[in-house]
């Protein structure tokens, strides 16, 4: 913790960067929540525990963040990866920001200046589902085709359509999304059952092959919606279908950008 | 547009399909113009390439009303724009798994590859289409999404 903190202070004293984003004690003693750090002396109040779990990426690619001036930003492998991802996306040039990356228990902290170094650093960590994860995508998998439209539907009708899911993800970064597309209008503006089904399918066909599996878009919805779980489901088939997995190379291509001639389906007639 | 039979008044499945302006089209035209006899349940619509076809058009079929979607182009190697199919082949991928863990039921979507020369495929698929979807019946699930109004 020390050491993130000196490392920081470092970092704006000598006026490398010019803001740091990192975390901060939330409201409650449960919660962190995001810190913008622009002075050397505010980094005292930089944290560093289990409570810092929400994907810092997202801010990156906010214009008022930008305007901040060079950046520094605490990342934890889900975050460095992320960053990657959006390298790959041609959203971050190299050298743009300064991570610090935290090691997979927490305890220390390494400065990557290039991509180069993150991706070494993101090579460490095994990437993909946690157990966990699986066995709750495999229990729904499991389900019949009836039991699995009653799930997601009762979970849908629960949405509001107050996209605090889409804020959250680091990935939906287009300053004109569809749902704003009135002409024509793909998604109705209501929260009504066909317009929250086809919010939720369009959303996780736009992240498919993109999802970084930070569970920050499940974690904002106010109505509890476990909404990652469809964009696990297609990280999952992307991996199997072409062996893509985002977030490992600054120069990886996304995997429905490309193809290869002897892709593999077993339903086109 | 009736979903049942006049004469019999018999379910009929409403059916659309999606093809390429260069394979699938003209596939379905020869079959026309070869008089091959087929189920008339089906309604064509034309984009230039199956790349072009945004997996957004078929959700909005059902929501629609259709009880089934085809979605056909160009064999692989064989689209006028080169790659648009194989594009497409992999958003289908993704997409059709998307479906199916959402829970909606895959056998009312189905893709296929017809070429120009290929109108008694055409025939074929449209026939087996309508079979299929015949016996699934109606979808109501879906079709009940829009009457439902705000939650
Ligand atoms: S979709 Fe959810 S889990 Fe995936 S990158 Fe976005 S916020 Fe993270
Ligand atoms: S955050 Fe939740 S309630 Fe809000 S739009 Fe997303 S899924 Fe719906």
């Amino acid at each position: 913790m020390e050491e993130l903190k000196n490392k920081v202070r470092e970092l704006l004293k000598a006026g490398t960067v010019q803001a740091v984003i990192g975390y901060r004690a939330g409201s409650d003693e449960k919660t962190a929540r995001v810190a913008f750090v622009r002075q050397p002396d505010e980094a005292d109040g930089l944290i560093l525990d289990p409570r810092c779990t929400d994907n810092l990426a997202v801010y990156l690619l906010k214009p008022e963040v930008k305007l901040l001036g060079k950046l520094a930003i605490v990342a934890r492998p889900t975050t460095a990866r992320t960053i990657l991802q959006l390298a790959s996306e041609n959203q971050l040039a190299d050298g743009q920001v300064i991570v610090l990356g935290v090691s997979a228990d927490g305890k220390a902290v390494v400065e990557l200046a290039s991509f180069e170094a993150l991706e070494k650093f993101v090579g460490q960590v095994p990437a993909g589902l946690t157990e966990e994860e699986k066995v709750l995508l495999a229990k729904i998998e499991g389900m019949s085709r009836e039991e699995r439209w009653a799930f997601w539907q009762s979970e849908f009708a629960r949405c509001i359509k107050c996209y605090a899911c889409r804020a959250a993800c680091p990935m939906c970064y287009c300053s004109r999304c569809i749902v704003e597309s009135n002409q024509p209008q793909w998604i109705p503006v209501s929260p009504h059952d066909e317009g929250n089904l086809e919010w939720h399918l369009v959303r996780a066909m736009h992240l498919a092959g993109r999802c970084l599996n930070c569970g920050f878009c499940a974690k904002a919805c106010p109505m509890g919606i476990p909404l990652n779980l469809l964009t696990q489901r297609l990280a999952e088939e992307a991996k199997a279908a072409f062996g893509a997995v985002a977030g490992g190379s600054a120069t990886g291509e996304y995997a429905l950008s490309m193809f290869k001639a002897d892709d593999k389906e077993g339903f086109i007639r | 547009m009736e979903n049942d039979n006049k004469a019999t008044g018999a379910f009929e499945p409403k059916l659309v399909a999606f093809v390429c302006n260069w394979c699938t089209y003209v596939g379905a035209d020869l079959a026309g113009t070869s008089r091959l006899k087929y189920a008339s349940n089906v309604r064509v619509i034309r984009l230039p390439c199956t790349g072009r076809i945004d997996f957004m058009l078929i959700l909005k079929a059902f929501a629609q009303g259709m009880d089934g979607v085809i979605v056909s182009g160009c064999h692989p190697g064989d689209c006028h724009y080169t790659v648009g199919n194989y594009h497409a082949r992999r958003r289908w991928i993704l997409f059709r798994s998307l479906l199916d863990f959402a829970g909606i039921d895959v056998r009312r979507v189905h893709f296929a590859w017809v070429s120009a020369a290929e109108g008694a495929k055409w025939a074929d698929l449209v026939n087996k289409v309508s079979g299929e979807v015949r016996e699934l019946g109606p979808y109501k699930e879906y079709q009940g999404l829009a009457g439902k109004g705000i939650a």
